[in-house]
């Protein structure tokens, strides 16, 4: 049988992301492909009790290495007991997902390893046992299939909400090995974690983005998006122009420099559309752009464009969407 | 404090991206070439250190003759000196080849702190840090938003999904720049910056000097290849929800075709 493929599943906060199921799932594709087996690291604090999540996404095999000194994201730490594991399973191919934590990790990796990495996948091809990746280059401007050579072991880090979860079974049973490390003490800490707990959706995750940008004409006016979002379960984002005028935080941009997303519906709110803002959310499923001049760019890039003053038609929007939402439920 | 900053040069980031006859490239000849502008935010990080610590800020890049521009800018921001490894070997190299080639770099200057972009804008490779901290065998601590040294360590903050984290590091260590425009309020260069620039130290370097043979870091010990490059995919024009319709029409018809036609809310 083929070398297996191996998954680094990432573990926040007493359970796994998201993502780490998809990159199983995707795990699981290459592995019936390549007719081989699917093993997973799992690294954390407390991280044994919950290793079998990953067994209903396909995981045959759990390598766990439980330590209080992975409970928090060190970038030294972690890549030491993730090479130890990898080099003990000899994988064909090594995927992970491109989280904040996720494509850090995965960089420090493949240089631990010696190995070839490509960061932020799309998609993943296996042709004659050989794996090609694509991933966005310039933001999304381009698209780049890359490969490795025979004999190489590729390090891919796939992009969150772009590869399907597989419906998880129950039934199936993965075997977990529990793997001691020694780790030395680090020279780099974690001081402290504050998380967010106003519920406030992150614009990479969200499946749904409303966006403002210099029409917004001011920080007070964002209030109007953000009742939007509210009516929409949406999380809220801002142009680079809104950003450097400091109406938003920095957090919350957008573009070529600032985060790049792919959620369902993207909703671009006073926004012209500079090719470094398309290049950010290019990728979206369907875009909507509200914008008072027809001649916006973001125009030729929405399914569904508003020539309209937005400070009108933002609130009749809300108030429609609130009706649709109160009919749903 | 000795500083360096890893510094690449980029198309600037309102360029259109045309993929090249070889359909492996992008067409270069008409980019208007930046710095980083991820790596802009560590010159920036590393004069406001330089500042605060006194010391000096070294500059290092791979690349060809044009990144002489991007540096010389960066000697006019106030940075120190230069150095550019152009080394036709290079060519064709991959990340970890070319993270081998600054990792030396560094070595030579041993520096207390190395700071760099978290990725660059053109490729989104976002390896390049973490791959020299890992040669080098130090610790490093990515995508700052914000940065404080005590001269013994250094402590960032960076944000991560849903949260942000306050992070330390002993030196020397390596910062990875993450952030905005509006974070790190890059400087521009002045005049007199300008001036002063053009007689500061640049130093052109070849692998072989920093001790580094093309076999393991040009393009043969290339261990992941570009092989072909798509466009984005076309998006069908959509459609203007106009007809005769006020406001409050429009949105109930927005609304209406997201819901039933598209079937995203």
């Amino acid at each position: 049988m083929a070398k297996c493929v191996c998954v680094i599943a990432e573990f926040h906060n007493g359970s796994f992301r998201r993502a780490s199921f998809e990159v199983a799932s995707e795990g699981r594709r290459i592995a019936d492909a390549l007719g081989t087996s699917l093993c997973a690291v799992a690294l954390g604090a407390g991280v044994a009790g919950k290793a079998s999540d990953l067994g209903r996404y396909g995981v045959e095999k759990i390598y766990v290495a439980d330590d209080s000194a992975l409970e928090s994201y060190v970038a030294e730490t972690h890549v030491l007991a993730a090479a130890e594991i990898v080099k003990k399973c000899d994988p064909s191919v090594v995927l992970l997902p491109a989280s904040v934590n996720g494509k850090d990790l995965a960089a420090r990796l493949a240089a631990r390893l010696d190995a070839g990495l490509a960061q932020d996948c799309t998609r993943i091809r296996c042709e004659n046992a050989l794996i090609k990746a694509k991933r966005p280059i310039f933001a999304g401007k381009c698209f780049a299939w890359c490969e490795w050579a025979e004999g190489e072991m590729p390090i891919i880090s796939c992009r969150p909400n772009t590869m399907d979860c597989i419906t998880p079974g129950g039934e199936k049973k993965a075997e977990v090995e529990k793997v001691d490390i020694a780790l030395p003490e680090a020279r780099s800490r974690v001081k402290s974690i504050d998380m967010d707990t106003s519920g406030k959706v992150e614009l990479t995750e969200a499946e749904i983005i409303v966006s403002g940008g210099r029409g917004m004409k001011g920080p007070e006016n964002f209030s109007m998006l953000e009742d939007l979002a509210g009516a929409l379960g949406a999380a809220v984002g801002a142009s680079r122009a809104a950003v450097d005028a400091g109406w938003r935080p920095h957090s919350d941009q957008v573009g070529q420099t600032g985060k790049v997303v792919n959620p369902n519906l993207y909703i671009a709110v006073g926004i012209s559309g500079a090719i470094q803002h398309l290049a950010g959310m290019g990728s979206s499923k369907f875009i909507v752009a509200v914008n008072k001049d027809s001649e916006a760019p973001i125009f030729s890039k929405a399914d569904y464009g508003i020539v309209e003053d937005l400070f009108k038609f933002i609130p009749a929007f809300t108030e429609e969407a609130r009706k649709l939402k109160s009919t749903c439920s | 404090m000795r500083i360096v900053v890893l510094l690449k040069q980029t198309p600037d980031t309102e360029s259109v991206v045309r993929i090249a006859s070889d359909n492996k490239s992008i067409v270069a000849g008409d980019l208007k070439w930046i710095i980083n502008p991820y790596d802009e935010f560590a010159v920036e990080a590393a004069l406001r250190l330089k500042q605060e610590h006194g010391g000096t800020v070294t500059i290092v890049s791979w690349g060809p003759q044009r990144v002489v521009e991007a540096i010389r800018t960066a000697l006019a921001m106030g940075a120190d000196d230069g150095v550019l490894i152009d080394d036709p070997v290079l060519e064709g190299s991959d990340s970890l080849g070319g993270a081998k080639v600054l990792a030396a770099a560094v070595e030579e200057l041993k520096p207390d702190v190395v700071l760099c972009g978290s990725r660059a804008v053109d490729y989104d490779e976002a390896q390049r840090g973490a791959m020299v901290a890992e040669l080098l065998g130090w610790p490093h601590l990515a995508l700052a938003v914000a940065l404080h040294s005590t001269g013994s360590t250094v402590t960032i903050e960076r944000p991560i999904e849903g949260g942000k984290v306050v992070m330390e590091a002993d030196l020397p260590a390596l910062v990875t720049l993450g952030g905005s425009h509006a974070v790190w309020k890059p400087r521009y260069a002045s005049l007199p910056g300008i001036m002063k620039a053009k007689k500061k130290p640049l130093v052109m370097k070849k692998a072989a000097e920093l001790g580094l043979d093309a076999s393991r870091c040009g393009p043969a010990a290339a261990r992941i290849r570009i092989m072909s490059l798509d466009p984005p995919p076309e998006r069908v024009p959509g459609r203007i929800i106009d007809g005769d319709l006020d406001t409050a029409g429009k949105a109930r018809e927005l609304v209406r075709a997201l819901h039933e036609e598209a079937r995203v809310i």
